[in-house]
């Protein structure tokens, strides 16, 4: 899985605006090899947490090490091996994407030539526009002239800070692939902010949960989505007789709630169809049963509680 | 650093708005020159007015150098605009494109950043400069040719012979850069601290309006003032038509702009070193 060879170290940061806390006490260890997953609904702190990370922005307290390096003190060094794309994708729109890339491999202090950047252009389908001026390009040509960006120097580290956003269900697919390609082909390190918990799913094999800066959830993708019982939706056609056979059956203990017809349990993946057998067994009609992870509704949760705020 | 001082200039040439400066001037030099070609005779008659009885005049009077002596004085007040439409972008154009964050991200420091773009805007306040004395002196000379550098400030009347006049002019377009890389510094420093790019312009246009207003009240406390205000010397070229020049006076116009360039640079150091990059 990986070498557990730290690449980043975040312990007890700290950063606020004014009376805004952004971001609270959080530590979290990415290991070499890791997607790992920055996962909290807008707001949360993951931006300004990136922009610490990348040097934007000052913490108020606590440190940032990457590859065993402290930040603040060995931060030219550091950038060397790092890539970034930091929220939405904005280039010299009034210049080409070749030149673009151009100007910030040499910025970078590496030796750009046509090659490296053509197969730059290349990896993120975007060779064929090479001369064309970045204004006119969509939100998603910028997102994958982006992630261009973001390899034109080599790094070991890549940052990408919520990489899918505006775009389409392929193009998010896209990018997707790229990051996995990116970590398996390429053997990269690649932290990944997303406000999505499947799309971290999908490509993260560790994952934390912040939110309003806190940490909430830090692990192990599939040990975090798999450990946690299923919230499981019955909605059945008689709400009374489905309580009656349940209320003096093992399965009271399961339930969370009833309300009409609609009943939910917390169970294993493996108790469902013996549930479902059960109430079948018992005359119960039911008309759908909809599994739900523990940790996508607690996850759905505190978004709906931050786009409630 | 070269490097980057290279890309910074590409950056800017590569920007519409940088050229309005250099094609107000392309615009608005010929149309003096053609004035002058038109009512030239009658300008130099009407400054002569009072002391014709007196004097006779005798050779080419309205020749380049007069001309471009008549530019310099009229457009050194509007050349700043001119300026901070790109020493005011440097920064907040980054700001405003999102940008900050490409360039910040990568390994170099702030320090050198700035730097860099420091010295393109100074290049490029140095090219406009050099433009304007291409347009009045060059051109001029071919359509007007050469002669006597007739001044007429108050009562008194200098003239300077034709072979004494291109090293003044050479002195007096080096001094015009230096007052216009205060008025570039000063912009630059406005430039670092919002993210836009008109917010540097008229802040910086309007600190030298009010500074000229200042200059011009005469009350003790504003004229006590007068002399450690930067745009107190930016005309301070003019003392290089002087005869014999009074050096003590040009050190002190030179010394005070290089100190507010120093500061205005420095503080924008400071404050870029520590600014947070939120846009």
């Amino acid at each position: 899985m990986n070498e557990q060879i730290k690449v980043i170290e975040i312990e007890n940061l700290n950063k606020s605006f004014k009376n805004l806390v952004a971001v609270d006490d959080l530590s979290l260890t990415v290991y070499k090899g890791d997607v790992f997953g920055f996962l909290g609904p807008n707001g949360a702190g993951k931006s300004t947490t990136i922009r610490m990370l990348l040097t934007l922005i000052k913490p108020d307290s606590g440190s940032i090490k990457i590859f065993g390096k402290d930040l603040q003190k060995e931060r030219l060094d550091i950038l060397k091996n790092v890539g970034s794309i930091v929220e939405k994708p904005d280039f010299y729109g009034y210049l080409s994407a070749y030149k673009n890339l151009e100007i910030l491999g040499r910025i970078s202090g590496i030796n750009v030539n046509k090659n490296l950047i053509m197969k730059n252009l290349e990896l993120v389908g975007l060779a064929s526009r090479y001369k064309s001026k970045v204004k006119t390009f969509s939100h998603g040509m910028k997102q994958r002239l982006g992630i261009a960006q973001a390899l034109l120097h080599n790094p070991e580290l890549i940052i990408l800070d919520e990489p899918t956003t505006g775009l389409d269900p392929m193009g998010m697919k896209e990018i997707r692939d790229l990051i996995i390609q990116l970590s398996k082909e390429f053997k990269k390190t690649i932290f990944l902010s997303s406000h999505l918990l499947n799309e971290v799913e999908m490509v993260a094999n560790r994952m934390i949960i912040i939110n309003k800066g806190k940490t909430k959830v830090e692990g192990e993708v599939k040990e975090l989505l798999n450990k946690n019982k299923l919230s499981v939706a019955f909605e059945v056609e008689n709400g009374e007789l489905t309580f009656s056979v349940i209320k003096d059956s093992r399965w009271i203990v399961f339930m969370k709630s009833h309300i009409n017809n609609n009943f939910e349990f917390n169970l294993d993946s493996k108790e469902i169809p013996l549930l479902n057998k059960y109430l079948v067994e018992n005359g119960v009609m039911i008309n759908s049963i909809i599994p739900k992870r523990s940790l996508e509704e607690y996850f759905l949760s505190i978004t709906n509680e931050a786009s409630n705020a | 650093m070269l490097d980057l001082i290279r890309i910074e200039l590409y950056k800017i040439f590569k920007k519409w708005r940088t050229y309005i400066g250099f094609i107000a001037l392309g615009v608005l030099i010929p149309l003096i020159h053609i004035a002058m070609v038109l009512e030239g005779q009658s300008t130099i008659n009407f400054m002569t007015r009072n002391i014709q009885e007196s004097f006779v005049f005798v050779g080419n009077l309205l020749n380049t150098y007069l001309i471009s002596y008549i530019i310099l004085t009229s457009l050194a007040v509007h050349i700043p605009f001119l300026i901070t439409l790109v020493a005011g972008d440097l920064l907040a154009g980054e700001a405003t494109a999102g940008t900050y964050r490409l360039l910040i991200t990568r390994p170099i420091s702030r320090t050198r950043l700035i730097m860099s773009k420091f010295i393109a805007g100074l290049i490029y306040t140095n090219l406009l400069i050099l433009w304007l004395a291409f347009l009045s002196l060059i051109v001029g000379y071919f359509i007007f040719g050469s002669g006597e550098l007739l001044i007429i400030d108050g009562q008194m009347i200098i003239i300077f012979e034709r072979n004494d006049v291109l090293w003044r002019f050479i002195l007096a377009y080096g001094f015009a850069t230096l007052g216009m890389t205060a008025v570039a510094s000063l912009a630059f420093l406005f430039s670092s601290l919002v993210e836009n790019s008109i917010g540097p312009i008229i802040s910086t246009m309007a600190i030298i309006i009010v500074f000229l207003i200042l200059s011009a009240i005469q009350v003790d406390f504003f004229q006590d003032l007068k002399p450690y205000l930067f745009t107190t010397h930016i005309m301070s070229w003019r003392l290089f038509f002087e005869n014999p020049l009074d050096l003590k006076e040009i050190f002190n116009s030179a010394s005070n702009l290089i100190i507010h360039i120093i500061v205005f640079f420095g503080l924008t150091l400071f404050i870029f070193n520590r600014k947070d990059i939120l846009t």
